[in-house]
């Protein structure tokens, strides 16, 4: 090394430091994904393939870390490495608080009907906005799933 | 059947696009939703009200022999436990 060059020469051997930029990526990939995933009863009910993502992106952006702060002559990063890891934990608690926490919060609906009683009756508007009873419904069918849902949004 | 605040054009549109069968009902005014116990306080877009989820399979008696009143709202009933619940309603019928 000519240290009469200045750092030049220094800089443009250190090689870029992919893997954190690869794990930052897979993180943020893990919370955007969930849209994706979510399509799916085996990957919605628990989140294990998002999980997994951002696993695999924590162990890339750990990897890059020892990296830049192991070999620093080497490998970029002990400025960019840090933040990103940050933001990367950032998105995971993101992605953590929403989904084992905001979803749960449904009211307690203790006075819903339950097993053994007659369900409540009503006349509601249909698709073609024909009035519908659940009294007909129920008396021409041996069986009636009512699925109330949050409606499309 | 399905029921939710959206109102007739909405449900028309969405079934129409995702090719379900089934009869959608609107209550847009969260009566029906009130009266089971299942609204959701400001939860819908801009802090409308919306229904929680909840299904409920009722005989041809009008008797309600199933419900899932689920805690989580991403996990919702698979159709393998709504007709577990329908095969075992018709066994007790059936006794």
């Amino acid at each position: 090394m000519d240290l009469a060059d200045g750092g030049n020469k220094i800089d443009m051997k250190r090689k870029w430091n992919w893997p954190i930029w690869v794990g930052f990526i897979i993180t943020v990939g893990g919370l955007f994904s969930y849209e994706f995933f979510a399509q799916f009863p085996v990957t919605r009910d628990f989140p294990w393939a998002n999980l997994l993502l951002f696993a695999a992106g924590g162990i890339f952006l750990v990897l890059g870390l020892f990296r830049a702060f192991g070999k620093p002559q080497l490998y970029r990063g002990k400025i960019f490495g840090p933040i990103l890891a940050i933001l990367g934990i950032g998105v995971f608690g993101f992605f953590s608080y929403l989904i084992f926490y905001q979803l749960r919060q449904v009211p307690p609906s203790t006075g819903a009907p339950r097993v053994g009683e007659n369900a409540p009756e009503f006349t509601l508007p249909d698709q073609n906005e024909k009035p519908v009873a659940l009294a007909d419904l129920v008396s021409g069918s041996k069986a009636v799933l009512l699925i109330f849902y949050r409606g499309f949004w | 059947m399905a029921i939710s605040v959206d109102p007739p054009e909405i449900n028309r549109r969405q079934r129409q696009k995702l090719g379900f069968t089934y009869t959608f009902l609107s209550d847009p005014n969260a009566e029906v939703i009130r009266r089971y116990d299942l609204l959701h306080a400001g939860a819908g877009p801009k802090g409308a009200d919306i229904a929680r989820p909840a299904e409920f399979l009722i005989d041809s008696t009008g008797t309600i022999r199933w419900v899932n009143l689920t805690e989580n709202i991403a996990v919702r009933a698979r159709p393998e436990q709504v007709l577990k619940a329908f095969d075992e309603m018709g066994e007790r019928a059936a006794r």
